[in-house]
């Protein structure tokens, strides 16, 4: 196999000395991680060695040695570093040499040992694969390779050849620590040899999170063991708690929050993301909120909503009045039974009439209401959106009250037709067996069967007439709801600080390599450049994308359709927690 | 080594084949479809306008010809960088890995690279193509589970579709490193 040499960028210019790196025998490839200069103590060298072997559990060696002629080319030189091969033994021996003033290197790697098989070259072919340090330490592959953990050791760490070579760099991060200006007894080039890059706000960032992290780990321990105490497993508090959107949306950013700042330290880079997520979307949801909340109570915009809201409610109660008249009379030309149709009329007109008269009741104290719940709008606009949302279900729950009745009755008839229909043919449902089978009535029986099947045959379009129209209505208002929280879930789950991640530094988030042949000359060993392939968008956002609330609709559109058509009640957004009905 | 010849794509427009043999184990081919064609264009834009102005007479509002220019520069903007690929290029290097990349008109350049060690072949398929049946040179990757399976198709120069001469010569080329790769992969 043609030998690999994965040669770091910013060494290109490094004075002479050693190589030092990793060999990875079954990719054939070295990668060099830093030079050690002259002059140097072998000893040393060895024992800085084993010290980031033992910290990193990588294989780090002397791979070769690594010649920049400035001036003339020095024979002498030549020698010495010849003779370095045998104070550190390393099979194959690297030695790459860049002359002044020339673009392209020589490189020869030589085995010492005779090799097992006669006539097989003791030289290789070398190619030279240049790499940016600080990028490839600093990014993460997406899908990770299953690695070894750091306890395994590095004999196996060869799934996936450039895996490894990401590895590698990423876990000999001693190494690095070290720059020029250090008396250190050993002189090391590498990406952080001109100064070790630290910044002041990150460290003090890093001090000041552990005290604030647990203050408000304690805080929100505080809140959580204050909403799970036993008076909200009480019913009525319990059963609003289920089903407000809000009481679900404040518990799950409570989670978050709880996530964010709990004490522990995140064990891998997946959720140091998830935290870092989350916090940036409970800090925008804050922000937007607060913007939300200034433009609400400036002008005297709630006074204008909380005016504006008496009126409109009147205003659909008024419609709904006008929509059951039409049906009381002949709608869309089709004739009704009369005396059934008044009968539901009346009873929900009845119904509408309490419904204004609350309304009328509550108007005082709609603005103060209001302006109280205007407040919660600095939670966050999640919260102000699912209270939106509770609002609009409580203004609309006439309407949920109608399709509750409608669909009731219609799905009553229903079944009463089916069941009468197979009187009719004279069979039965055979509930021991679940199928229809035949079955001997008595005279009586099916005149009695029959008489009830017409009659509610004939009642039939009156009904299914209430349903339709009382089933549109609810769906309307379902499908505003659900636009709610389909926005709620978009601000709940976007990933943005591996968003910002990806467009601010492409390189950290890494779908793969893509290689790039630099100038070539015939007799030369190739020389690539490696560039990191950063993640599409579409992944990234797929990758990390927080959990939302989990509610989404529960039936496909074929059974929402057959439900629809028997009159069986559908909730489409129900949460996970509560029990089928 | 460069060298460039000149073949057709499945429905007869002019391809550029450009062969760079950087070293025995580095070869390099590039496909360069036909540019986008200044008569298609206006075409595309003159309807569209005339569509616009039709629609201008009808309703008397000056908003629709303003639309109808800004759809006009969207479309064509997003068509430059999301669908109109200029070049294919494929990359083979022995022991290294096999790297796609295709290059949109606006200068948008998308990668793929393959590792060698999860290539299993290169081959020639049959596809049936709406009507037409076709050549496509594909890359066949190992199974991780089943050493004898196949876990996925890449094919290769899709939307460039050169014919079978042209996937002749870059089939032979690729078989000539994967060979190689082969022996000496044996070899210890």
């Amino acid at each position: 196999m043609v030998l690999k040499a994965f040669f770091p960028t910013c060494c290109a210019s490094a004075d002479s000395g050693l190589l030092v790196g990793r060999w990875v025998p079954e990719q054939s490839s070295a990668v060099v991680l830093a030079v050690v200069h002259f002059p140097f103590i072998p000893i040393q060298v060895k024992e800085l060695l084993a010290q980031v072997q033992q910290s990193s559990q990588v294989g780090v060696a002397v791979l070769g040695t690594w010649c920049h002629c400035r001036q003339e080319p020095e024979e002498s030189l030549g020698h010495f570093l010849e003779g370095l091969g045998a104070v550190f033994p390393h099979e194959p021996w690297l030695q790459l040499c860049r002359e002044r003033g020339s673009k392209f290197w020589s490189c020869k790697a030589t085995h010492r040992q005779a090799p097992a098989t006669p006539g097989a070259a003791s030289e290789d072919q070398v190619m030279l694969i240049f790499y940016d340090q600080r990028k490839v330490l600093l990014s993460q592959l997406h899908p990770p390779a299953a690695l070894p953990d750091r306890q395994a050791g590095d004999a196996t760490a060869s799934t996936g050849g450039l895996a490894a070579v990401f590895d590698t760099v990423a876990r000999s991060e001693l190494l690095f620590h070290s720059d020029r200006f250090d008396e250190r007894p050993v002189r090391l080039s590498h990406w952080q040899s001109e100064g070790v890059e630290a910044s002041i706000l990150v460290e003090l960032a890093k001090r000041a999170s552990g005290p604030v992290c647990l203050l408000l780990a304690c805080l929100l321990s505080l809140v959580s063991a204050a909403g799970a105490c036993r008076v909200f497993k009480l019913w009525p508090l319990s059963f609003l708690g289920s089903k407000l959107s809000t009481c679900e949306q404040l518990r799950h950013r409570l989670e978050h929050l709880t996530l964010v700042f709990s004490t522990q330290k995140a064990k891998d880079p997946t959720e140091r993301m998830r935290k870092a997520n989350t916090l940036i979307s409970v800090l925008l949801d804050v922000a937007l909120g607060l913007a939300l909340l200034s433009w609400l109570h400036g002008k005297n915009r709630i006074g204008q909503l909380a005016d504006a809201l008496v009126p409109v409610a009147d205003h659909v109660a008024e419609e709904l009045q006008h929509l059951l008249q039409w049906l009381m009379g002949a709608p869309a030309g089709l004739k009704m039974n009369r005396a059934l149709d008044q009968v539901l009329g009346r009873f929900f007109l009845y119904h509408i009439h309490l419904w204004i008269s609350y309304i009328h009741l509550m108007s005082p104290f709609i603005e103060r209401i209001l302006w109280h719940v205007g407040l919660s709008a600095c939670l966050g606009l999640t919260v102000a959106l699912s209270i939106l949302s509770d609002i609009i279900a409580l203004l609309t729950f006439h309407i949920y009250c109608f399709y509750v009745y409608g669909a009731r009755l219609y799905c009553l008839k229903v079944y009463g037709l089916s069941s009468l229909w197979r009187l009719f043919r004279g069979k039965k449902w055979n509930v021991l067996r679940q199928r229809v089978d035949s079955c001997s009535y008595d005279l009586d029986q099916l005149f009695i069967g029959t008489l009830l099947f017409t009659v509610l045959v004939f009642l039939l379009p009156t009904t299914a007439l209430y349903y339709l129209v009382f089933t549109l209505l609810r769906l309307l208002v379902v499908a505003v709801q659900g636009l709610i929280r389909l926005l709620v879930d978009l601000v709940n789950s976007l990933p943005l600080y591996s968003l910002g991640l990806r467009l601010c530094r492409p390189y950290r988030l890494a779908a793969g390599v893509k290689f790039r042949v630099l100038e070539h000359q015939a007799g030369r060993p190739l020389r690539l450049l490696m560039q990191i392939n950063p993640l599409p968008f579409s992944r990234v956002v797929d990758t990390y994308r927080l959990p939302s609330c989990g509610c989404h609709p529960k039936h496909s559109w074929g059974s929402l359709c057959r439900k629809l058509f028997f009159g069986e009640l559908i909730y489409p957004w129900r949460q996970r927690e509560d029990k089928q009905d | 080594m460069e060298e460039e010849r000149s073949f057709s794509d499945i429905c007869g427009g002019r391809l550029a084949l450009q062969r760079r043999y950087y070293s025995p184990s580095c070869r390099e081919f590039c496909l360069s479809c036909p540019r986008l064609s200044l008569r298609s264009l206006t075409a595309v834009t003159c309807t569209v306008w005339l569509a616009a102005y039709g629609l201008f007479t009808l309703c008397e509002n000056s908003m629709i010809l303003s639309a109808a220019i800004f759809i006009t520069l969207l479309g064509l903007l997003g068509y430059l960088h999301f669908v109109k690929i200029d070049q294919e290029t494929l990359l083979i290097i022995d022991s290294l890995g096999i790297q796609m990349t295709s290059s949109y008109a606006s200068g948008k350049e998308s990668t793929t690279f393959i590792e060698m060690g999860k290539v299993k072949d290169v081959v020639i398929n049959e596809a049936i193509y709406m009507q037409k049946v076709i050549y496509y040179l594909c890359i066949l990757l190992k199974d991780p589970v089943e050493p004898h399976g196949i876990s996925q198709v890449v094919p290769v120069f899709q939307s460039s579709k050169p014919r079978l001469d042209c996937l002749i010569e870059v089939y032979r080329s690729c078989q000539e490193i994967l060979a190689h790769q082969k022996t000496t992969s044996t070899s210890p």
